[in-house]
């Protein structure tokens, strides 16, 4: 299979808060999901939040990976994505 | 790897400025359902279908969900009917009975629109093709989902003008079969020139005979996506102007291959080829008019207008060919004036005439599109605006086609309203003077000669 389908991309939009980061990295921990890249910009007090993520040990089915973060980010308040990284390879590298 | 800014861009295309995949369409060939029965036709034909797309929908909706692109239709293209019912198809009935088959098996694999119910009539008209056209009024009115279309004419054949003849009669037909819902049923029959085999599209999309079992089109649109591009490079040259679109087209194709592959490989159907159409909804921001305004115009009807799309339909396909491995269909900016908000507003204010629009098919895809006219048109002078439509693509070697809506009972200046994806069209004019002893020659139109090109 190729490598980019056993990836994962995470966004995190919202108001900035304490433990986004780690309230998402507990979750991703839990299900044995290893974190290969995190980058995060503030603009005028929105927390924005990209991470790479290897779904190589991950049990849960990928639907119910995208539910559960989705849940996790409605009890902090903030929206969470996850998204197959395919796309966004495909888009911007030839 | 990818970076954040990658990321957010896509994302915004999506979430902003519409980016989304129009369409997956299986084409699903019904050669092998061939029987001189009628029973047994319609209910292999119905088997055929069914069993071939049972998992178009969820699949459809598993990547959606992974990718994080909406695929707005799930749609399925049939060998053309007449060639299948030929054999068991003795009247305008039993060709019905096709139609409501395929209505069925449709509903029954919750696809929204079939297409295929269509004739390929280009040089001559057999028996069968000629009792299908004449089905079409009760065929398209006594089913919902059912798509036609007929190929009148080929750049390698000429314009079959008894055919065209009969098409412009039957679209009135099919108008006043219908006119309790605006000649609704009108918006579901196509007449072509150059036909593709591989269209994803409604509604001209059928499954060419040169085409294999079973196949997955895709189709991308994202006008939105080129509009916003667009802003902000306002006065830059045109060189800035078509990198920028090039770039563009290349990215929302990028996703359609994504989806496309993945569509092939969960369903285990071969990938066939994407369309990289810019096709417009009735959506705010999905709009191609709104594109050709941002390349400088004030409204899509003025001088300047056809160079504009011109431009725009060949930067189109230069950034979109390189991101798919096959790419194929209609393939061109779409300018349906009842789907686009920015083309229903420029007909409503008078900027743009079915003349202009008709310029305008000689250099996009795909020609004159979802428009309505006073219902009052004699049908010779319909046959004659088809024949001028695919003269035009025959002499330039493309795909044309015509989606006229009689309006019955309407005037220029009414509107017709359509409601969701179809949106609404205002009456345009069309030319009173009369066709009638051209249109009612016998015969065909001879193939162009395709050397001294001038």
């Amino acid at each position: 299979m190729n490598e980019s389908k056993k990836k994962a991309i995470i966004t995190v939009v919202g108001k900035d808060t304490v433990g986004i980061i780690a309230r998402i990295c507990t979750y991703l921990a839990e299900n044995k999901i290893n974190i290969l890249d995190i980058s995060q910009t503030i603009v005028q007090d929105y927390f924005n939040m990209m991470m790479i993520a290897d779904l190589t040990g991950k049990e849960k089915p990928f639907s119910e990976l995208q539910d559960d973060l989705r849940k996790v980010g409605e009890e902090i308040g903030v929206e969470v994505h996850c998204q197959k990284s395919e796309i966004f390879e495909m888009m911007h590298r030839i | 790897m990818i970076n954040i800014q990658e990321v957010q861009e896509t994302n915004q295309m999506v979430r902003e400025e519409n980016l989304d995949v129009r369409t997956i369409t299986i084409g699903i060939s019904l050669l092998s359902c061939i029987d001189e029965n009628r029973e047994r036709l319609t209910s292999k034909i119905y088997d055929r279908i069914t069993e071939t797309a049972k998992d178009l929908s969820r699949t459809a909706e598993t990547i959606e969900k992974e990718f994080g692109i909406p695929i707005v239709n799930r749609r399925i293209s049939c060998t053309p009917a007449a060639l299948i019912g030929a054999a068991a198809c003795r009247s305008i009935e039993d060709f019905v009975e096709i139609a409501k088959t395929m209505d069925r098996a449709a509903a029954a694999v919750g696809v929204n629109l079939i297409g295929g119910y269509s004739a390929l009539v280009s040089k001559g008209m057999t028996q069968a093709d000629e009792l299908l056209i004449r089905s079409l009024p009760a065929a398209l009115s006594e089913t919902e989902r059912v798509c036609s279309s007929v190929n009148v004419a080929e750049s390698r054949t000429g314009i079959n003008m008894d055919a065209v003849r009969l098409c412009g009669e039957t679209i009135l037909q099919v108008a006043e079969k219908s006119k309790d819902e605006s000649g609704a049923a009108c918006m579901k029959l196509v007449i072509f020139c150059n036909a593709p085999d591989d269209n994803p599209f409604m509604a001209g999309a059928f499954h060419g005979v040169t085409e294999a079992d079973a196949i997955i089109n895709v189709g991308v649109s994202g006008p939105g996506v080129v509009k916003t591009a667009l802003s902000r490079v306002r006065g830059e040259s045109f060189e800035v102007l078509c990198e920028t679109i090039k770039k563009t087209a290349f990215k929302v194709t990028r996703v359609g291959q994504a989806v496309a592959g993945e569509a092939s490989r969960l369903l285990n159907i071969p990938f066939g080829i994407v369309d990289l159409s810019l096709a417009p909804t009735p959506a705010i921001g999905d709009s191609v008019a709104d594109i050709l305004c941002e390349i400088g115009l004030e409204c899509p009807g003025a001088p300047g207008t056809t160079a504009a799309l011109a431009l725009l339909n060949d930067q189109v396909k230069k950034g979109g060919v390189m991101a798919s491995s096959y790419v194929g269909g209609l393939s061109g900016a779409f300018i349906p004036v009842s789907e686009d908000q920015g083309m229903i507003d420029a007909a409503a204010r008078g900027a743009i005439t079915l003349e202009k629009l008709e310029a305008m098919t000689a250099v996009c895809s795909v020609g004159l599109d979802m428009i309505a006219i006073p219902g009052d048109t004699e049908a010779s002078s319909i046959s004659g605006m088809i024949a001028d439509e695919m003269a035009i693509g025959m002499v330039n070697h493309k795909t044309t086609a015509v989606r006229l809506i009689p309006a019955i009972g309407k005037k220029v200046g009414d509107t017709v309203e359509f409601g969701g994806l179809f949106g609404r069209a205002p009456v345009m004019g069309v030319n009173l003077c009369s066709c009638r002893a051209f249109v009612e020659r016998k015969g065909r139109i001879p193939a162009p000669i395709h050397s001294f090109k001038n």
